[in-house]
């Protein structure tokens, strides 16, 4: 097409020399910060063989941060999923005074750093802190222990299904849920069968991010947890321990697993988005939408 | 069944209140709901529907004081404006899924059965393994009311139910709908903002204007006896003309209409496109015209009163004057009312 007009100046947007600079910028940035990194984790992880590999990550301390870690988003995930979809149902489908309040409460979990989340928490569950001696009057054990990762993981990722979901729920608006009312559904009949069937994809993939998050927190739960070896360290907080020990390799075994994790979320993501979740439809546009219907039947 | 409406208010802060509507609806009857957007016609529907609660005054169906019945045990059947489909059922889930839901058990060979029924009553045999994605809008809308009578409603409700298709469409459903409402006999209230539709479908048209109902009647009454400007302006295109009333008559440029009833000082008189007769001599207001204007099945004439008052009505296509040309209006039928 820029044969056609040679004499004439580019289309908007598509000058030769701009593209070019423009696409060598973006293409080297993405291999220096985003592709080189995830390279050196696979090669140093194998940098000492598959068996030293697999003796890192066999490591009774490496297993239980492991472990840790999948508990920890045992808890957390599904947790995190009920209040998204109950925040997010009782702000699109409802109307009540601050409203527009807690849209944005919703999200300070995003806009506060992790480490100040973790702080905050000592300051509330802590022996100095607010339910400090009433909580060690009672023996119960947040801090330094798995119900302050829990709830600092929590803290953390507790926008993620809600952000998903809002605006896609805002756009299908209320009127099926009338209809499903209207017709002599209960609400747990229309949110079964009418709700979450048309929100389903944009759930997934909320979840799908919300758990990947929750595995990879660092900075909050590195102030709650107190990290103690073999005890309450989670993944991430015994990546850093490996590599203060020297273990580069040991460090790399584990952070390959979080990596991994982040490709399975990837492409989760990628194939969820492919199905409709996460793009806002409006109505009309939703019954006519085959990402959500099933294929055609003839 | 017969629905009663008893100074039924609804506050808002914005404009979809509803002032205090008494309105009565016979059983089997097809009432229109007409007004501008902002009306609150939509507003009364859904209140009927259980959808909204009133704030003030009482719903009966029947004998019943319906008012405070949640929407699910109403016995309504409502049709959405945008149909409201579930998109991930199939068009026969849609229509099975108030009978699935419903306390009344049902089998699932009974349910069938009634879809196919449903299916062929809106004539939609073919279409049940469809979803909505994948067939038109004017057989979503089929599909939706065929949905709603699923659940035997005690009452039939459709907001706007042709408001998002086009012109054809449109008509051909209107004519389809009364045809099943003869059949089944249900009494059906529905909304809408066309006159045409309104006055076509309906046994009775009430006309609302800033929540308050401002005339109800057959067809033929509101449009021979509208009751004020707003419902003359409303159900179609009316001129208006200034005029003075003193004594019953009402003087526009000295020339005298009959007002008998109108209170005295200054008032208005409005009269149809095409109740106005061009005269070259000297029977009624003299004007001048000022653009003629040429449609399929007739011209329409812009024209100027002596006193710089602007008119329009229609004439045979044949009208032989042309722009410039001075002659007189004779009007038929004008309707006189007080200034608001």
């Amino acid at each position: 097409m820029a044969d056609h007009g040679k004499g004439r100046p580019p289309r908007v947007g598509d000058n030769k020399v701009f593209r070019r600079v423009l696409l060598t910028v973006v293409l080297l940035l993405v291999a220096l910060m985003i592709v080189a990194p995830l390279v050196v984790i696979a090669v140093e992880a194998f940098s000492r063989g598959i068996g030293y590999f697999a003796k890192s990550i066999a490591d009774p301390d490496t297993r239980h941060a492991i472990l840790l870690t999948v508990v920890t988003a045992l808890i957390a995930v599904p947790f995190n999923t009920a209040f998204g979809v109950a925040a997010a149902w009782a702000i699109t489908k409802h109307d009540f005074p601050g409203k527009r309040l807690l849209t944005v409460v919703i999200e300070i979990p995003f806009s506060v750093s992790p480490i100040v989340a973790g702080v905050s928490y000592l300051f509330v569950y802590g022996l100095q802190g607010l339910f400090g001696h009433a909580l060690q009057a009672a023996d119960i054990k947040i801090l330094f222990a798995l119900p302050g990762i829990v709830l600092a993981s929590m803290f953390v990722t507790g926008p993620f299904v809600a952000r998903e979901l809002i605006p896609l729920m805002q756009a299908q608006g209320r009127d099926l849920e009338e209809a499903a009312t209207s017709l002599g559904a209960s609400g747990w009949r229309t949110f079964f069968s009418v709700t979450l069937p048309n929100i389903k994809w944009a759930l997934l993939y909320g979840v799908v991010l919300c758990n990947s998050r929750v595995m990879g927190e660092f900075g909050a739960v590195s102030v709650v947890s107190g990290n103690i070896r073999g005890q309450t360290n989670t993944l991430p907080l015994h990546i850093e321990l490996l590599y203060h020990d020297y273990n580069a390799a040991g460090a790399f075994a584990a952070a390959s697993i979080l990596a991994c994790l982040a490709i399975v979320t990837l492409v989760a993501k990628v194939a969820l988005e492919r199905r409709g979740a996460g793009r806002v439809q409006r109505p009309s546009a939703l019954a006519g939408a085959d990402s959500i219907t099933p294929e055609v039947k003839p | 069944m017969k629905i009663r409406l008893e100074n039924v208010v609804k506050e808002f802060q914005t404009f979809r209140a509803v002032h205090g509507v008494s309105l009565d609806i016979e059983s089997g009857e097809l009432v229109a709901l007409l007004g501008p957007s902002g009306s609150g016609k939509t507003t009364i529907l859904r209140m009927v529907a259980g959808l909204e609660y009133a704030d003030g005054g009482a719903i009966y169906f029947g004998e019943e004081n319906a008012t405070d019945i949640p929407v699910r045990e109403r016995g309504v059947g409502f049709v959405f404006q945008h149909y409201a489909l579930f998109p991930h059922m199939t068009v026969g889930e849609n229509i099975a899924f108030g009978m699935k839901v419903s306390k009344v058990k049902r089998t699932p060979r009974e349910i069938a059965a009634r879809v196919t029924e449903l299916l062929d009553l809106v004539q939609l045999g073919g279409l049940k393994d469809r979803f909505p994605g994948q067939i038109s809008g004017g057989q979503r809308q089929r599909v939706a009311l065929a949905r709603a009578l699923a659940v035997d409603p005690r009452v039939l409700l459709l907001d706007e139910p042709f408001g998002a298709l086009d012109a054809n469409v449109r008509r051909d459903l209107r004519r389809w709908l009364r045809k099943i409402h003869d059949e089944l006999g249900i009494t059906t209230l529905f909304v809408t903002h066309d006159q045409e539709e309104a006055l076509d479908l309906a046994d009775r048209v009430v006309i609302l204007n800033k929540g308050k109902i401002v005339q109800e009647g057959t067809p033929e009454a509101v449009c021979r006896n509208p009751a004020d400007a707003f419902v003359m302006n409303f159900l179609g295109d009316a001129n208006r003309l200034d005029a003075d009333i003193r004594g019953g008559k009402a003087y526009v440029d000295d020339i005298a209409f009959e007002a008998d009833g109108v209170a005295d000082g200054s008032g208005q008189i409005l009269f149809r496109p095409a109740d106005v007769t061009w005269r070259e001599d000297g029977q009624g207001i003299s004007a001048k015209i000022v653009r003629v204007i040429d449609r399929p099945d007739s011209r329409r004439v812009l024209a100027m009163t002596g006193s710089g008052q602007a008119v329009e009505f229609d004439t045979a296509p044949e009208f032989p004057h042309r722009k410039g040309e001075a002659g007189f209006i004779d009007i038929r039928r004008p309707r006189v009312y007080a200034s608001a």
